[in-house]
This record gives C-alpha cells, structure tokens and sequence, in this order.
C-alpha cells in the first residue's frame, strides 16, 4: 500500500502546539484529574450511574459513538483496497489512524468505565458464547490487533531511511537497539505486506460482526427499551448507519485537519465520495423509517415525551435534512456546506447511540433520572481531546496525510 | 453452486445481522438452553405477610451484610418503597390497594423483594465471563472470581435487581440474592428468609412440588387468592414464585411476557456464528471481489 502514496509527516510545515492543541491539551489534563478520582472514589464518585441506570455517557458516547465513528477505518479501506477505488488512496491512511486511536481509546474508556479495571483480559480466558458483549469484546480486541498491522506500513516508512543523523554522536547500546528495531520494523513490513490483503479483509469483516453485535446489546432488555428504538433490526441499523457515517467522518475529519494545519483540503476526492454517501444513508434512513412505520411504533413519536422528541431530533436532524442536501451538487462541492452535511451525520450517529443506550433505556423502577455528572462529562471530554492531540502527533510526526498541491510543486 | 448460494447467504447474513429471525426454525434448535429440572424454588405467600422484616434480618446475617442505619424492628421503614441494594439483599415494601379490612381500615400488603432466580437468567445470558450462571439447584450465582464490572447484568435483568458497589474503587461487586446458595446446596438447607419466618409466608422446596401447591392452596380456598402463580410463567419462569389475593399489578410487579429475555439475542448470535458460516462467507465474498477488482486494474490500470 505503502508504494504509491504521496503521504508525508507534516513536521516543518506547521507549529505542534497551536491555540487549540493547547486547549485540549487542558482538557486532558483536567480529564485525567477525574479519571484519578474514579481510581480512589470509586465511580460513584464521579458519576451519576446509580443501581437503576447502570450505562451512562461513557457507554453512549465514549465506547458506542466511538466505535461508530471509528467505520471511516473499514468503509474507506474496503473502497479503496477491497473495490480497488485507487484514487481514493490518500484518505485511507488519515482514516486508518483515526479508526486506530478510535479503538485505543475506546478500551481506554472501557478501562475506566467497568469496575474492576484490572480484570479486564478475563474475558480472553472466561468466555461466554451466549454474550453479545463477549462477542463484540473478542472482535473490537482482534480488530484493534489488525488495525495496529494495517498501519505498520506507515511506522515502517517513516523509519525506513534508519534513525540516522540523529544516532551519530550516541553511545553504541543506543545504537544497536536502534538498528534492532529498524531490522524488527523491516522484516516486519516486509512479511506483513504479502498477507495484507488477509488483514484489511478481516477489518471488514470484524467490523460488520461487531458494528452490528454493537446494536444487538440492548435486545436483552426488551421490557426496558421505548418501542421508538427496541427493534429485532437494531443490529442492521447499526451496521448500516456506521456504513454511512464511514464517508462524512473522512470529510469531517479531512475539513478539520486542513483547516488546522492549513493544507489544501482534498474536495475533489470528497465530493466523489460523498456521492456513496448518499446511497448508504438512503439504505439507513429508509430502514430506520421503514421500521419504526412498519412495528407500529411512530404514534409514540407525536406523544410530546423526551422519547419521542429525541426520536424526532435524530431522524431529521441526523438523517432526514443531511441527505436532503447532499443531493444538491453545490453543498457536494463546496466546503463549508459539506462540512456541515458531514457533521450533521456524524451528530446524527451520536445522538442515535446516546438515544438507544441512554434516551431509549427506561428502568422500572428508576431510583433517579440518570444526566450525566460533571466528572463524567470532563472524562470523556478529556478522552477526546487526548485523541485529538494523538492524531495531531502522529501526522505530525508520520506519512499519514497527503498534503497535495504545496508537496507537488 | 450449492457453495454459491451459501456464500451469497452468508453475505447477506452477517449485513442483515438478524438473519436468524427468518428462520425460526433452525434458529430454535442453536438454543439448546434448559432450564434446570430439578430446581428448587420458593412460594411466597402475600396474602399471610405480616411485614415484619425478620426475612431481612435474617438476610442480613446470613450474607454478613454491614448493620442498616435504621433496625429491622422499624416499621416505619416501610414508609417509603424500596429496593434491593449492596448491604440489602431482599426488602419487604407496603402497598396499600384500597381493600378494607373487617374494620373498614385500609389493609397493607407486604410484598417482599428479592432476585427470582430466573429458570433462564438475561443476567447469565448476557456476563461477558460467565460470572453469572444457573446452577442445577436453582440458584443465580455470582462468582465474584471472573467478574470484571461491566454491569451488563444490571442492564440485561428485567427484575432490576443487581445491585453495584459505585463506592468501591478497585474491587466493586455485583450483589444480589444467593438464594443462599451454600445452605440450599446441604441437606435439608434453607434459604435465611424461608427458614425465619414466622407466619410461614415463605415456602422452600422442589419447584414443581410448589407450583402443586399453589394450586391446591387456590383450590382450597376459593376466592382468597388471584388466579395466577406470578412467577410460573414470566420470562420463562421464576425459581421465585407468588400468589397473592390482590392484582399482582397493583404490587408493583410488573406484566412481564412469558418469553425468556435470551431468547432473541442467541437466536441472532447462533444464528449467525454458527460454525463461524457468515462471517467466514463474508470474507470469502470481499477476498472474491478483491482478487475480482484488483486484476481488472492490473489490466486495465486506472480506476474508473
């Protein structure tokens, strides 16, 4: 893969710490202030989970939206290598790295979120097959495995002139660990690059098992879940919708980068893709209309609850108004009103996870409305924010993105 | 071309993800699950219940539970409904439905609140590890060993009965009802709440033995109790079982469907991971395409 991509390390071309890498980088660290309070309180101390609402925000956003918005990684590498849609190549390195660092910090979350944090390899030795959870476990874990090979290539390119210059005046241990890695790297890259075509398959694969078990989670509580969202098809409308947001996540993520290390953005890639989009989401929206007609279940969106108003806010907000105007040629070609399609779906696709994990979720006996509590809030703000400053890095530092045009000439 | 077929099945199983459910048939014989037939179980009584909370005492020494901020001889406890929680395995509520008593007082009943011991738990169905399981006795048990605090069993159980330790930083447990475990698993053993109490309220013994009982005590008294054994049928049954002479609707139990909680989630995950047949015909169709794309651009060069 590594052969015909123009991508290069953006060190040199821009400043690391701009005013919104520093901005995140204090909500990190304001994040991780909280993350040690869960550690020595408990996370009754730092959350409103309570014995009736035992998922909260960190379950819907931090791991559900997550993984979710993590499909840029499959979708864009099934189209480019699978379907073999070559010009699309320079969007699936970027789109790698966030499904990667989606993933890392979708266990990290995790890490944080079950109790006991230190058990969490258990499921690799006790394993319940009958478990959705256990199911999507073993395939987010084998993913993120593949997902780490799937961008070896990029690690191996960034070393392969050697560290060089920069070992010259060093003493000879350092050098000949060095040269251990280097050696390490390049056999690596080598061997793995015959077999890749098994890795980026088995991504796909992993993906859709996953992505779907994602929405069968919550078919074990059918007497706890509002009819709007309780549906036998939620593990298709979970897959489906993170096909979907596969493509606007690229262009989301495309407009930001550009815009924050003012790059030439890639519209001309883009517009093309976004095109697919319009077919994928059709295939969600009507699915999800579909259904919610079909089971009789839309009266309850008219009823004027929170439920059915949460209901109506993602349909149209998320679904309904973005494929609307991604019709339209002059919102495909222009950046800004692409940019916003592409963050209403991905909002959309948000809203949809925190309607179904926590909106949609109706305990029997509630002993408090769950909202989520300041700590949880700064956790997962944190959570991003360190993300960001990760994707920030390793383009900075790796051949990730393709800054075309200026590179060109 | 039988091979064919089931690749192309096997793509549009694993999109569909719910594939299973058109195919019921099949679907039903990758459960195999069986309740426990030997199970034992507990009839409570409602219309005998004094609320005297010696069941809660009682539970509360039997699993040395921490002391409650108010005693178990504090009836005014009952003032406000409760639930079951870490240091309360079980909780008596009073519910007042507007029957009168002979002196035209309103009359209480007491409903004591507890895990059912599902005959086929969602708890166990959906623990990651397998912490969860029904024993041949009857009982839920909770293995604190492989547990890893992911509340999945919170979220699955439609009783809302696993309580969580939010406090504990390092170690929190899943805590419910044992059904005392170890005393039933001995001869003779009992349950602390069935053993202590003293109007008999609470039955201990072979399932099926009580729901014969139940029944006779129906037949023997007309018109004392309501014609349902709550408990017998609801979500595949219940090692917990109550009859009672007021609508059990009025006593904060809920109207639950007789279907077991797993049964759609492992139809679908059978179903679909049956001899890993979809996701490995998936992978066969996208290497397919693959080597089909790849070689069209090889020749051809270019991409559209």
């Amino acid at each position: 893969m590594s052969a015909h991509s123009h991508a290069a390390p953006l060190q040199g071309r821009a400043r690391f710490w701009s005013p919104g890498a520093l901005v995140m980088a204090a909500l990190a660290v304001i994040g991780f202030l909280f993350v040690l309070g869960r550690y020595t309180g408990g996370l009754g101390a730092v959350s409103h989970l309570s014995q009736s609402h035992p998922w909260g925000l960190w379950i819907g956003v931090d791991v559900a939206s997550g993984v979710a918005l993590a499909a840029g990684g499959f979708t864009t590498a099934a189209l480019a290598h699978i379907f073999g849609r070559h010009a699309y190549e320079p969007v699936v390195r970027p789109a790698l790295l966030t499904a990667l660092l989606g993933y890392v910090f979708v266990s990290l979350a995790l890490l944080v979120d079950i109790g006991r944090s230190w058990a969490i390899w258990k499921p690799m030795v006790f394993w319940n097959p009958n478990s959705v959870l256990f199911e999507v476990a073993m395939c987010v874990m084998i993913y993120t495995a593949v997902l780490h090979a799937e961008f070896l290539p990029v690690v191996a390119e960034r070393f392969q002139k050697g560290f060089g210059a920069s070992l010259a005046n060093r003493s000879w241990p350092v050098v000949a660990v060095a040269e251990l890695l280097e050696g390490l790297l390049a056999f690596l890259n080598r061997n793995l690059s015959k077999v890749m075509w098994l890795f980026i398959i088995a991504g796909v694969v992993l993906s859709c098992m996953h992505q779907s078990g994602l929405g069968s989670l919550l078919l074990i509580a059918p007497t706890k879940m509002s009819p709007l969202w309780y549906t036998p098809i939620l593990p298709l409308l979970f897959l489906t919708s993170a096909i979907a947001v596969g493509f606007p996540i690229v262009v989301f993520e495309n407009t930001l980068v550009s815009a924050s290390f003012e790059l030439e953005d890639e519209m001309d890639i883009l517009s093309r893709m976004v095109r697919i989009t319009i077919v994928l989401l059709g295939i969600y929206g009507a699915l999800k209309i579909g259904d919610v007609i079909y089971r009789g279940a839309w009266p309850l969106i008219f009823d004027g609850s929170t439920q059915g108003r949460a209901f109506m806010v993602e349909v149209l907000v998320g679904v309904v108004i973005p494929w609307l105007m991604l019709l339209f040629p002059a919102v495909r070609n222009h950046r800004t009103p692409l940019f916003i399609a592409a963050c209403l779906i991905v909002g959309g696709v948000v809203i949809n996870r925190i309607n179904v994990f926590l909106v949609a979720y109706q305990p029997p006996y509630p002993v408090q409305s769950y909202f989520p509590s300041v700590g949880e809030m700064a956790i997962t703000a944190g959570f991003i924010a360190t993300l960001m400053l990760a994707y920030r890095f390793t383009v900075y530092f790796f051949p990730v993105l393709s800054p075309a045009g200026k590179e060109a000439n | 071309m039988e091979l064919n077929r089931r690749k192309f099945l096997g793509l549009t199983g694993t999109a569909l993800g719910a594939t299973a459910l058109g195919k019921p048939g099949r679907a039903q014989a990758a459960r195999a699950y069986q309740p426990p037939p030997d199970a034992y179980g507990c009839l409570v009584d409602l219309s005998v219940c004094v609320g005297c909370r010696k069941c809660e005492q009682a539970c509360n020494q039997v699993n040395h539970l921490a002391e409650p901020e108010r005693p178990f001889d504090d009836l005014t406890v009952l003032d406000a409904k409760r639930r079951p929680g870490p240091e309360a395995f079980t909780v008596i509520n009073r519910h007042y439905t507007g029957r009168r008593d002979e002196r035209n007082q309103l009359a209480p009943t007491f409903v004591k609140v507890q895990c059912m011991h599902c005959q086929d738990p969602a708890c166990a169905s959906a623990c990651i590890v397998g912490a969860l399981s029904k024993k041949p006795n009857g009982a839920v048990h909770y293995d604190v060993s492989k547990c890893i605090g992911c509340r999945y069993c919170m979220v699955a159980c439609p009783f809302q009965i696993p309580a969580y330790e939010y406090h504990d930083p390092l170690t929190p447990r899943v805590r419910k009802c044992t059904f005392c475990f170890e005393r039933i698993s001995q001869e003779g053993g009992k349950p602390g709440c069935a053993q202590v109490c003293p109007v008999e309220a609470i039955t201990f013994g072979k399932r099926s033995e009580l729901i014969k009982l139940a029944k006779q005590k129906m037949a023997d008294d007309p018109g004392r109790y309501q014609p349902t054994i709550y408990g017998e049928k609801e979500v595949g049954g219940t090692s917990w079982l109550y009859i009672s002479r007021e609508p059990f609707a009025k006593l904060g139990f809920q109207n639950l469907p007789q279907r077991p909680m797993p049964h759609l989630t492992e139809t679908i995950q059978h179903g679909v991971f049956a001899y890993m047949w979809a996701p490995l015909s998936l992978f066969a169709l996208l290497g397919g395409a693959m080597a089909v794309f790849n070689r069209r651009r090889d020749q051809g060069e270019g991409d559209k």
